[in-house]
C-alpha cells in the first residue's frame, strides 16, 4: 500500500517538475551549473573506475581463457563489448546513482527541513519544477557524453595492460576491439543510460523532496535514494536489455 | 486584511484546529500566540495554503484560499511576504542574490533596477554593503533575519507571515527585529501576523493578539487587555515567568 502511495506521489511530483518554468531566465541559469555539479564533476571518479575495470576485465579475460582452440583476439572482443553493453552503462550508472543520487537527495531534503522550500513556495514559484527540473535534464543531457567516454577510458585500461605486462600483446588487444564491432550496442548503451540518468535523477529528487525531520531523516531519504535508483536500474536494465537486444 | 472563519483542520483522524475565526487587519502586527504544541503554526501554515483545511474559509480581501486554484494560489503567493523561524535562506546564494531572488523571480524591471530595489530593502533593515556579498552561513543569526526580512518585503508584499521571528536571538536582537517588523507594518500598510510564544514581543508590538489553547480559540484582544483578562489559559500562559507576574501586580 505504501508502494502504492510513494509510485502516486512520485508521479504528481514528476507532473509538478514537467511544466513550464516560471522563468526560463532562472532555469538557463541553473543548468549550467547542474552540468558542471552532476556531470563535469562526476569524470574523476568515471576515468578512475573506468579505467581500472579496463585493465582488470582484460587481465581476467585473458587468464579465464587461456586455450588453443581461442583467437588471439578473443579477449580484446571480450573487454570491449563487456565495456560497451554492461559496465560504461549499467554499472557505471550505479555507481553514479551513489554519489549524483546522494547528493541530490541530499542537497534537496537539506533545503526541505530549513524550510528553504517552504519558502521558494510562499513566493509562488513552484519548487519542485525551479529545484529538480534543471538537475534531472543536465543529468540526462551529460550521461551519454559520460557514458562514451567511460567506453574509451575503459578500452585505454586495457591497452595499458598490453603495453605494461606481458599479459596480451599491443597488437593482439587492438585487434580484438575492432574485430566484428557492432556499433548499435553504442546506441543500444546510450538509450540505457539515458533512462537511467532519468531514474537516478528523479528517484533521488524525490526522496529529498519529502524528506521531513532532521540531520538523520536526510541521511535516511539519501540511502532510500540510492537503494531505490539501484534497483530500478536494474530492473530496467533487464526490461530493455530484451526489448533491444533480444 | 485576512479573515479567518470557522477554520477546522485535521491531520487524519486528529483534529488539531477547532472552528478557529479570527479578523488580522491591515497596518498592525497581529499576532498568534500559544504553547508549543497548541495548533498556532498549522493555524499560520493553513491560512498561508501551505495545508488543505477541512472546513471554514480564509479571505484575503475577500479572496477565499480554500476555493483558489493552485495557479490562483501561487499567483496570490506573489502578494505574500514570509519570515521563517530559522530564516531560510538560500544557503548557495549571497545575501544580496537572496534578496534579488524574488525580484529576479517576478519583477519586469531591468537588473539595474532588482539591484536597487535589493539594496533599498537591505539598507532598509540596517544591513550594510559589507554584508551584501555574504553567504547566509558567513553571518549572525540577527543578521540572517534582517535579511529574511529584506527578501520578504523585495516585492512589495500586501500580506508578511514571520513565524518565531524571535527564536534564537538574544533579547536585545529581539527587541530590534520587532521593532523592525513594526516598522514596516505600518510604513507599509501591510497585513502582518506573527506566530510567536515570546512574550516581550506579544507586549511589545501585539495589536491584535489571538490566543490558541488546544487547537481552540481561547482568547483575543490586544496587548493591554490582556493584563485584565480573566481566561485562565491564558493567564496561565502569559504570567507563567514571575517577571511577567509582578508586571501584572504592578498593572493592576
Amino acid at each position: 500500500m505504501n508502494y502504492l502511495y510513494q509510485t502516486g506521489q512520485y508521479a504528481m511530483l514528476m507532473h509538478k517538475v514537467f511544466t513550464k518554468p516560471d522563468r526560463w531566465k532562472m532555469f538557463w541559469r541553473q543548468f549550467p551549473k547542474e552540468v558542471e555539479k552532476l556531470g563535469l564533476a562526476s569524470l574523476p571518479i568515471v576515468i578512475i573506475i573506468s579505467i581500472f575495470i579496463g585493465a582488470i576485465l582484460t587481465i581476467q579475460t585473458k587468464l579465464n581463457t587461456e586455450n588453443p582452440l581461442l583467437p588471439t583476439y578473443s579477449t580484446g572482443l571480450v573487454t570491449r563489448d563487456t565495456l560497451l553493453l554492461e559496465f560504461s552503462s549499467t554499472i557505471m550508472c550505479l555507481i553514479l546513482a551513489g554519489k549524483v543520487g546522494s547528493n541530490i537527495a541530499s542537497e534537496i531534503g537539506t533545503m526541505r527541513i530549513t524550510e528553504q522550500i517552504d519558502a521558494i513556495e510562499i513566493m509562488g514559484v513552484n519548487s519542485a519544477n525551479y529545484l529538480i527540473l534543471p538537475k534531472i535534464t543536465a543529468f540526462i543531457v551529460m550521461m551519454p557524453f559520460l557514458v562514451i567516454f567511460s567506453m574509451a577510458i575503459g578500452l585505454v585500461g586495457g591497452y595499458l595492460v598490453g603495453m605494461f605486462s606481458d599479459i596480451i600483446t599491443v597488437a593482439d588487444y587492438l585487434l580484438g576491439i575492432q574485430y566484428a564491432f557492432v556499433p548499435y550496442y553504442i546506441f543500444y548503451s546510450v538509450v540505457k543510460s539515458l533512462v537511467f540518468a532519468f531514474i537516478i535523477s528523479s528517484v533521488a529528487s524525490y526522496y529529498g523532496y519529502f524528506a521531513y525531520g532532521g540531520a538523520l531523516d536526510v541521511g535516511k531519504a539519501s540511502t532510500n535514494a540510492v537503494v531505490n535508483s539501484s534497483i530500478l536500474i536494474l530492473f530496467f536494465n533487464l526490461l530493455i536489455t530484451n526489448l533491444m537486444l533480444n | 486584511m485576512i479573515e479567518v472563519k470557522n477554520l477546522n483542520k485535521s491531520f487524519d483522524e486528529n483534529q488539531v484546529l477547532f472552528d478557529i475565526s479570527g479578523v488580522f487587519e491591515n497596518g498592525k502586527c497581529n499576532m498568534i500566540i500559544g504553547a508549543s504544541g497548541s495548533g498556532k503554526t498549522v493555524l499560520m501554515k493553513s491560512i498561508i495554503g501551505l495545508h488543505r483545511i477541512d472546513s471554514g474559509s480564509i479571505e484575503y480581501d475577500g479572496r477565499n484560499l480554500p476555493d483558489m486554484q493552485m495557479k490562483e494560489i501561487r499567483k496570490l503567493r506573489r502578494e505574500v511576504g514570509m519570515l521563517f523561524q530559522g530564516s531560510a535562506l538560500f544557503d548557495s546564494l549571497t545575501v544580496m542574490e537572496n534578496v534579488m531572488y524574488p525580484l529576479e523571480m517576478f519583477s519586469s524591471e531591468t537588473k539595474a533596477e532588482m539591484e536597487k530595489r535589493a539594496i533599498f530593502c537591505l539598507e532598509r533593515v540596517d544591513l550594510t554593503n559589507k554584508a551584501f556579498d555574504l553567504f547566509p552561513s558567513e553571518i549572525s543569526g540577527g543578521m540572517q533575519k534582517r535579511v529574511a526580512i529584506a527578501r520578504a518585503i523585495a516585492l512589495n508584499p500586501k500580506y508578511l507571515f514571520c513565524d518565531e521571528p524571535n527564536s534564537g536571538l538574544d533579547p536585545k536582537t529581539a527587541l530590534i527585529i520587532d521593532k523592525l517588523i513594526q516598522e514596516i507594518t505600518q510604513e507599509y500598510n501591510i497585513t502582518t501576523i506573527i506566530n510567536s510564544h515570546d512574550m516581550n514581543s506579544v507586549m511589545e508590538i501585539g495589536d491584535y493578539i489571538l490566543f490558541i489553547n488546544k487547537g481552540r480559540k481561547a482568547w483575543e484582544g490586544n496587548n493591554k487587555m490582556i493584563f485584565n483578562s480573566d481566561v485562565q489559559e491564558l493567564n496561565d500562559f502569559v504570567f507563567a515567568s514571575e517577571l511577567f507576574k509582578k508586571v501584572k501586580e504592578v498593572n493592576s
